[in-house]
């Protein structure tokens, strides 16, 4: 109970304070285009009764998990190969840095060229967006292997695949964690930045909902859903998977 | 991986006995940050009989530790070759297991993990490898540890483990490059004696060649100490120890040989100082 409090406490004071100077600018200003804390409530109670806001949020987390798990198969497999082949990475590697550079709305215009306005556009963009720091963090992973390790795994007669399986990639494994952080926030920011300009085929995702409305409170509430969802997937899932990972190798400094 | 040697004791038909580990005319040429090309040791030709237990002891700088690093097949000569049961060595093998300075545990695995990894990459049956390791973890005396992730352990326990990783896979030779330099006097005294022990209950199944810079050590481990020069390491003298096991620092000989390779070594700090 206790350590709960001194865990959520501060982010809960944050919060606090972000609503009071927020409805305080809101008094003061005192136009629609900045709806005060109680409306966006409102307005996010509306999205929610009305259930648009959940279909939304299950068709973007739907889209989030199919893109970037196609973004993890696809970076970590041209990671992977660049690792192994020396000329291919340095021929690659700069070509990937540049992709990872391209601000994720550039791709909308080719995905849509390319696919069409359906929903493959937007996936597309997700993927766009994110495979290139998930490339980038398998490189990065495997060449902060300790040469311990495999000076160690060769004596004890690993070589070749065997070296790569028991020896590289979990030695690999914390430093990949760190860039899959970062990757799965770019895939989540892609799509949204996909979803809001490629119109809605069918149903609608969180991105959509920010273009259809018009009413300032029911798109901040969308944009609140939005950041919710990123700390949530960030604390529930990728925070603590990676603190497992470090945990397990001495690499958590005692909490 | 192929090894360079089989892992079988046998000698081929017709073919003498010859030593188990054969160094000729071994040496290696660094090259400096700056470009510059220094020799790390030279014209090195010494043999490691089968089951015996040789230190080569040096100097800092002498070269000893890329010596035993080519030997393991971990780096390549300049020039000249080492010969392990009669074949050049080519690469790393299960055949000589390598204690390093620092425990090389993998910490990603728990203890018994790090055992059974390398008693699978040994080619070890699954059936053996469970009980295996833990006769092994007894042995060294940490088996009630076998459950942790090495972090959780002393440096010294660590070292253990290591060392009952490497002699659970019954390599024919063990290499040890300075494996007990950093650690605490106490710590450094149980894994000497461990080896000691190791060395008699082993006779003739374990070949030992390790590297120290730490006298004591050397004279309290080896039947025989190579002393190398100052850099470029050359070899200096020999001294054959033949005093009763297990050895203690205050036996009357152990003393005596210690103080012998300290004259030594320290009229070969002074006569590159200048």
């Amino acid at each position: 109970m206790k350590r709960w409090a001194s865990e959520l406490g501060p982010p809960l004071l944050g919060i606090a304070v972000l609503v009071v100077v927020w409805a305080i600018v809101a008094a003061i200003t005192d136009t629609s285009a900045i709806p005060s804390p109680a409306d966006t409530w409102a307005a996010l109670r509306d999205g929610v009764a009305d259930g648009s806001i959940p279909e939304a949020t299950a068709k973007s987390l739907i889209r989030l998990a199919f893109s970037f798990a196609a973004a993890l198969v696809i970076g970590t497999g041209l990671g992977l190969l660049l690792a192994a082949f020396e000329l291919a990475r340095r021929s690659v590697r700069p070509l990937v840095v540049a992709l990872q550079i391209i601000p994720f709305v550039a791709w909308v215009p080719l995905a849509v060229i390319w696919f069409g306005v359906t929903e493959r556009a937007v996936v597309f963009v997700a993927i766009a967006g994110s495979f290139p720091s998930v490339t980038l963090a398998t490189l990065q992973g495997i060449r902060q292997v300790p040469p311990l390790y495999v000076r160690a795994g060769r004596t004890l007669g690993a070589g070749g695949w065997s070296l790569q399986r028991e020896i590289v990639f979990p030695a690999a494994l914390p430093a990949y964690m760190t860039g899959i952080q970062q990757a799965w926030g770019f895939a989540w920011k892609a799509l949204m930045a996909g979803e809001l300009i490629v119109p809605a085929v069918g149903a609608s995702g969180l991105g959509h909902l920010l273009d259809s409305s018009q009413d300032v409170a029911a798109i901040l509430a969308v944009v609140a859903v939005i950041a919710v969802i990123g700390v949530a997937v960030e604390y529930l899932i990728v925070g603590p998977i990676d603190r497992r990972v470090r945990a397990k190798r001495g690499l958590l400094s005692a909490a | 991986m192929s090894s360079a040697v089989t892992r079988t004791r046998e000698h081929p038909a017709g073919s003498p006995a010859g030593p188990t580990i054969s160094v000729r005319d071994l040496g290696m040429t660094r090259t400096l940050p700056s470009g510059e090309r220094m020799p790390a040791f030279e014209h090195l030709t010494f043999d490691v009989e089968h089951g015996e237990f040789v230190c080569l002891i040096g100097p800092s700088g002498s070269g000893k530790t890329s010596t035993l690093a080519v030997i393991a097949g971990l780096e390549r000569p300049t020039h000249g070759e080492v010969l392990v049961e009669g074949r050049p060595v080519t690469g790393p093998g299960p055949d000589r297991a390598v204690l390093f300075q620092e425990p090389a545990l993998f910490p990603w695995l728990s203890v018994r993990g790090n055992m059974d990894l390398a008693l699978r990459l040994a080619d070890v049956p699954p059936d053996e490898r469970e009980e295996r390791a833990a006769m092994w973890l007894a042995r060294v005396e940490v088996d009630r540890s076998a459950d942790r992730q090495p972090h959780e352990l002393s440096a010294g326990m660590r070292q253990r483990v290591a060392l009952a990783r490497a002699l659970a896979c019954d390599p024919p030779i063990l290499l040890g490059d300075e494996p007990f330099g950093a650690l605490d006097a106490l710590a450094r005294e149980r894994l000497q004696d461990i080896v000691q022990r190791e060395r008699v209950e082993r006779a003739g199944r374990t070949t030992f060649l390790f590297v120290t810079h730490n006298v004591r050590e050397a004279v309290l481990l080896a039947d025989r100490v190579l002393v190398m020069s100052a850099a470029p390491g050359r070899l200096l003298e020999e001294f054959r120890i033949d005093a009763h096991r297990p050895r203690k620092l205050d036996d009357v000989l152990v003393a005596r040989v210690v103080s012998e390779i300290h004259d030594l070594l320290i009229g070969q700090l002074e006569g590159t100082s200048s």
